[in-house]
């Protein structure tokens, strides 16, 4: 190590929107003023994961670990830490205020955490291409190009059980190995990088702090398949990652790890970024090539499958970001290393991105096979705010909704699917007793219904009546009919729709109505939210014990809803209440609750 | 403003048909391009694309019309981009909006009359352990409160006088 000491500051969205910058620009700031400059290197990397105590900074080698770093805290971080070698606590993780944990690898949040996709993630600065070479980098494409065929690494990758993560969990060596049985011409790469589930952003972070990973994988799958043109298609929301990956290309260019006659090969690759214009329903493949193609992103029937008939009617393979994040490590370390890890019918990592009523928001990554309740408790430290878990989403609009009986259940594609969920892209988002599920399933409904490109009549119609009854039920009008409608509806959604946005636009009411029916039932029949989460189902109440009678309450109701004559105990004209909540919030003698 | 009255700058054009000639395949690319030149897509503006491209109107107009992320209209000067993906709603991004309506007078897909602000809600930013976040022209903003976006706004407001 030329330097003595590493500070690396995570330069994730959420750490910069938390004034990450402002920190990198004081510590060199700082470290100048401290004569250290020559000593010290600062280090802006991609996420660290642990985006709910950014900013994070890291010191290197002893492996310290700060969290919510603010640009005031820098100088007294390099007087104490990096001139005197003295650990500020203060700045230390300390979720019970018992133990100081120095370390980041004594942080609970990381202990159970494997790390394959997001291996370089907050260890590399993302736009250097030294760092990614110095990490194993471009070690695989070398291998590939002078040491494999491309039926050598078809194979390889098959053999490494690798599964599609972009949700349905194909396995990517078959989809690599139709493509590459088609006729020589010109076919092409695609990396699906639109990810637009509601939730989930663990593609982002990949793309953030380890682009060149990405461009490595398509690559490798280009020469695999016999494909010499690649495009990136990126939500054109996500600036930072665009940016590094641009960086990224024209660095890989100047080294001839892209472009014409790879390091002498023979091999010719180069690749193209394209920006999706905001349409969920473009993460479907079908879909995503109309839209590389410059036309509405609707998605046709198939067969033909795209890596027989795909952009431009010519052979493609299409690819997720965290797919492609595994391909050169399983090259440089083997299949059968990669394919030890997991379960029977899953191998390798997730990354989730954990998020919602859980006290340790962030992305993580962890073997297949973890249950939800090491991913919840261990990893993400418990609900928030003791409260009470209620339930799990995965697999977001496409998901379903995990109740607390299955929190041991060792996650894989197969034990998701039998309990009514999917794995999905890797959004986690946790409930608890406060969230109303016939909320969610709406909400999740509203989206689709959005995001429904209007091609084929049961996606289109079918979403829009799921909504309808799912207002009717949530504004308490809602009949036993109803729920024997919705599930027909969702049982023809399923089987008839064209893609798989329509498919699977019915699950988080499928689910929510399987496990949380006496919730639905509560709704339709007593009229009441237990999670105060209805507004129109929601009463509200003044205890006459605790009423002075002070007037306040009535006086700040926007609906005269509330009447009663000075220092007498107060009365709300349920009629008349319009739920704002303002009695409430203004009472002083908390003697107004809902329910 | 009616199509017939609507003159653009069509000259600005010209750089983004250069930098695309002979790709078939980039509409989208190109309207990207010039929403960021015009802060929209004015309809002249979707008429000359259609001619120079070899794309009928209509084509174009419904692409522009799929993607969610082009505007028909000229937005505020700061766009308020309001999440409304799922950690932000269990978090309570609809309290958000509420605040936000009620501090600018105006909704989802609308602009403050001195021209100022447009609000958009939008299904999901990525950076779900801010949440409930929002984005103001590039700048993200996480762990909002009623109050908090009332005053982010405000102090916009005040700075841009």
């Amino acid at each position: 190590m030329a330097y003595e000491s590493y500070v690396l500051v995570c330069g994730g969205t959420a750490c910069c929107s938390s004034g990450g910058s402002a920190v990198v620009e004081a510590f060199k700031k700082e470290l100048e003023a401290a004569g250290l400059k020559d000593k010290v290197q600062v280090v802006v990397t991609g996420c660290l994961g642990f985006c709910e105590q950014g900013p994070i900074v890291k010191i290197l080698p002893q492996g310290t670990f700060y969290v919510q770093v603010k640009a005031e805290d820098v100088k007294e971080i390099v007087a104490e830490h990096l001139v005197k070698g003295r650990v500020v606590q203060r700045l230390c993780y300390d979720p019970a205020q018992a133990k100081k944990l120095v370390a980041e690898a004594n942080i609970p949040f990381y202990q159970k955490q494997y790390r394959i996709v997001l291996r370089n993630c907050g260890i590399i600065d993302p736009e250097k291409i030294e760092d990614y070479i110095a990490r194993d980098g471009y070690k695989a494409i070398e291998k590939v190009l002078f040491e494999m065929t491309p039926e050598q690494v078809v194979e390889e990758i098959l053999k490494s059980g690798l599964r599609g993560r972009g949700g349905a969990g194909f396995p990517t060596g078959m989809k690599w190995k139709f493509a590459q049985q088609q006729p020589k011409g010109q076919k092409y790469m695609v990396c699906n990088a639109d990810e637009g589930d509601p939730g989930a952003y663990m593609d982002r972070s990949t793309l953030e702090g380890d682009p060149h990973s990405i461009l490595e994988a398509m690559t490798i799958a280009g020469y695999a398949i016999g494909a010499s043109k690649g495009f990136i298609y990126i939500r054109a929301e996500y600036p930072l990652a665009i940016e590094r990956l641009q960086i990224a290309i024209k660095q890989a260019h100047e080294l001839g790890l892209l472009g014409d006659d790879i390091l002498g090969s023979g091999f010719s690759f180069d690749i193209e970024l394209r920006f999706g214009a905001g349409a969920f329903v473009c993460g479907e493949e079908t879909a995503l090539l109309q839209s590389i193609e410059g036309n509405r992103g609707m998605p046709r029937p198939r067969p033909p499958f795209p890596a027989v008939k795909g952009l431009w009617e010519r052979p493609t393979v299409i690819n997720n970001v965290e797919t492609l994040a595994n391909i050169p490590v399983i090259i440089n370390k083997g299949a059968d290393w990669f394919n030890k890890i997991g379960t029977a019918t899953t191998k390798g990592t997730k990354v989730f991105a954990l998020t919602g009523k859980v006290n340790n928001s962030g992305l993580i990554e962890v073997p297949m096979g973890t249950t939800l309740r090491e991913i919840i408790f261990d990893i993400g430290g418990g609900i928030r705010g003791g409260h009470q878990f209620k339930a799990a989403q995965t697999g977001g609009p496409s998901g379903g909704i995990i109740p607390p009986q299955f929190l041991d259940t060792p996650i894989d594609y197969e034990s998701l699917a039998k309990i009514g969920s999917i794995m999905g892209s890797g959004g986690l988002i946790v409930m608890d007793e406060t969230d109303c599920v016939v909320d969610v399933a709406r909400f999740y409904l509203d989206f689709t219904v959005d995001e429904s490109c209007g091609k084929c009549a049961p996606c289109r119609i079918g979403g829009r009546k799921l909504l309808n009854y799912l207002n009717k039920i949530t504004d308490g009008r809602g009949t036993e009919q109803d729920i024997k409608d919705m599930q027909a509806i969702c049982d023809a959604m399923n089987k008839a729709s064209l893609c798989g946005l329509g498919q699977t636009a019915s699950n988080p009411v499928r689910s929510t109505l399987r496990y949380f029916m006496d919730e639905y039932m509560e709704h339709i029949k007593d009229k009441k939210c237990r999670a105060g989460k209805c507004s129109k189902l929601i009463l509200y109440k003044i205890d006459p014990a605790k009423c002075k009678g002070c007037t306040l309450c009535a006086r700040k109701c926007p609906a005269n809803a509330i009447t009663g004559t000075v220092k007498q105990p107060h009365v709300i004209d349920p009629a008349k209440c319009i739920k704002c909540g303002q009695c409430e919030l203004n009472c002083k003698f908390g003697a107004i609750s809902h329910g | 403003m009616c199509e017939c009255c609507e003159k653009s700058d069509l000259s600005k054009l010209t750089p983004v048909f250069e930098a695309f000639a002979g790709d078939d395949h980039a509409l989208i690319s190109i309207l990207q391009k010039a929403q960021e030149i015009y802060g929209y897509l004015p309809v002249d503006v979707l008429y000359a694309i259609a001619e120079k491209t070899g794309n009928s109107p209509a084509k174009v107009l419904g692409v522009a019309t799929f993607y969610t992320q082009f505007r028909l209209k000229p937005v505020g000067k700061n766009l308020i981009l309001l999440c409304k993906g799922t950690a932000c709603h269990v978090n309570g991004a609809d309290s958000i909006e509420k605040a936000l309506v009620e501090e600018l007078g105006v909704g989802d897909g609308e602009t403050t009359d001195d021209g100022l602000f447009s609000i958009k809600t939008v299904a999901c930013l990525g950076c779900c352990s801010l949440s409930p976040v929002m984005m103001i022209n590039e700048d993200t903003y996480g762990s909002l409160t009623p109050a908090k976006a009332k005053d982010i706004v405000r102090k916009i407001r005040e700075a841009s006088k």
